[in-house]
C-alpha cells in the first residue's frame, strides 16, 4: 500500500537469484527479509493492537455517562501491575506507529525518502528507544511506587 | 467481464464521468490525520499517563476536572474522531488483504458498525457530560460541584 520500496536494487549474485551457500537471507529481493518489510509488518502488528485497545478504551470512557462508581470501578482495573506493563507495551505500540509513520509519510512526499527509507527506519528505532528510556522508569515508579 | 477495445483509430470515446477516487483521499487522510494524531496522541499520553501521579490519577473527578474545559472537549472529540477513522480504516486494508468473499464482507460490516456504533457512543458521552450527577457522594465528583 504505501511506497516503501529501496531505491537501489541489488544485482543478483550469479545466476538468478541464486543464493550463495549459508546465505539464509534471500538475494535479489530488496524489500522481502529486510527494514523495509520488518517496518510494515510492525506497523501492521502495532496498528491492530492499538486499534483493539481504541474499541475498549471508548467504551471504558464512556462510562462516565452510567455512573461515576462504574467507570472508577473499570478505570481502577488499570492501575494494577499487570496493567500498567500493559501500558508500557501500549506506549511502546503507539511509540512504534507514530514513529514509523512519519517515517512512511517522509518517503512518500519526500524526493529523497525512498533512498533514504532504511536510514530512516533506523532513526525511528532509535527515537523510539529514547521514548521509552524516558517513559518506562517513571511508569514503573507509578505502578510499583508507594501509594 | 469482458472489455471492447475500440478498433485503431476509431475517433476518440466520450470521456467516462470522473468518479470520486476514495483510495486516493484515504491514503491521504491516513497520513494527514497520522500526523495529527502524533501531536494529540502525545499530548493525551502526557496528561494522563506521564505527568503527576500517571493513570493512579484518574477517576471520574479527574475526567469531569478535564471536561470542565472546553479546550479538552474538542481535544478529546478530534482525538476520538481521528483516531477511530483512522484505525477503521487501516483495519478495513487488512481485511481486505487477509479475508475473502462472503468473510471478507462480514467483517467489513461488523467493522463499519463497530466504528459508527463507537463515534456516536463517544460523541454522546463527550456532549451530553453531567459532571455533577444527583446523588453521587461528594468525594468522587469534582470538587466544584460542592460549590454549586
Amino acid at each position: 500500500m504505501s511506497t516503501q520500496a529501496a531505491a537501489k536494487i541489488p544485482a543478483p549474485k550469479e545466476g538468478p537469484g541464486a543464493p550463495k551457500k549459508g546465505l539464509r537471507r534471500p538475494v535479489g529481493t530488496l524489500y522481502r527479509g529486510r527494514e523495509g518489510m520488518w517496518s510494515w509488518v510492525l506497523h501492521r502488528i502495532t496498528g491492530v493492537a492499538i486499534f483493539f485497545f481504541l474499541l475498549v478504551h471508548i467504551m471504558d470512557t464512556s462510562l462516565v455517562m452510567i455512573t461515576p462508581e462504574g467507570y472508577n470501578a473499570v478505570i481502577g482495573t488499570y492501575k494494577t501491575p499487570i496493567m500498567g506493563l500493559g501500558e508500557i507495551a501500549l506506549v511502546a505500540a503507539i511509540g512504534l506507529h507514530a514513529l514509523n509513520g512519519l517515517r512512511i509519510i517522509a518517503i512518500d512526499f519526500l524526493t529523497i525518502g525512498p533512498r533514504i527509507q532504511r536510514l530512516m527506519f533506523w532513526i525511528a528505532i532509535g527515537l523510539w528507544v529514547v521514548l521509552l528510556v524516558g517513559f518506562v522508569p517513571r511508569q514503573i515508579l507509578h505502578i510499583f511506587g508507594g501509594a | 467481464m469482458s472489455t471492447t477495445i475500440d478498433a485503431p483509430r476509431s475517433p476518440r470515446s466520450p470521456l467516462r464521468k470522473r468518479r470520486v477516487n476514495w483510495e486516493k483521499w484515504g491514503w491521504l487522510y491516513m497520513r494527514a490525520s497520522g500526523i495529527v494524531l502524533v501531536v494529540l496522541i502525545f499530548g493525551h499520553l502526557l496528561v494522563n499517563l506521564f505527568l503527576g501521579d500517571g493513570v493512579k490519577a484518574i477517576d471520574f473527578a479527574f475526567v469531569a476536572g478535564k471536561w470542565a474545559n472546553p479546550f479538552w472537549i474538542v481535544y478529546d472529540t478530534l482525538l476520538l474522531w481521528l483516531a477511530l477513522i483512522h484505525g477503521a480504516n487501516g483495519m478495513r486494508t487488512i481485511i481486505n488483504d487477509y479475508a475473502r468473499s462472503r468473510f471478507r464482507i462480514v467483517l467489513l460490516v461488523l467493522l463499519a458498525a463497530a466504528t459508527v456504533g463507537l463515534l456516536t457512543m463517544g460523541t454522546l458521552a463527550l456532549t451530553t457530560f453531567d459532571p455533577c450527577p444527583a446523588g453521587t457522594p461528594a468525594d468522587l465528583l469534582p470538587s466544584f460541584c460542592s460549590t454549586l
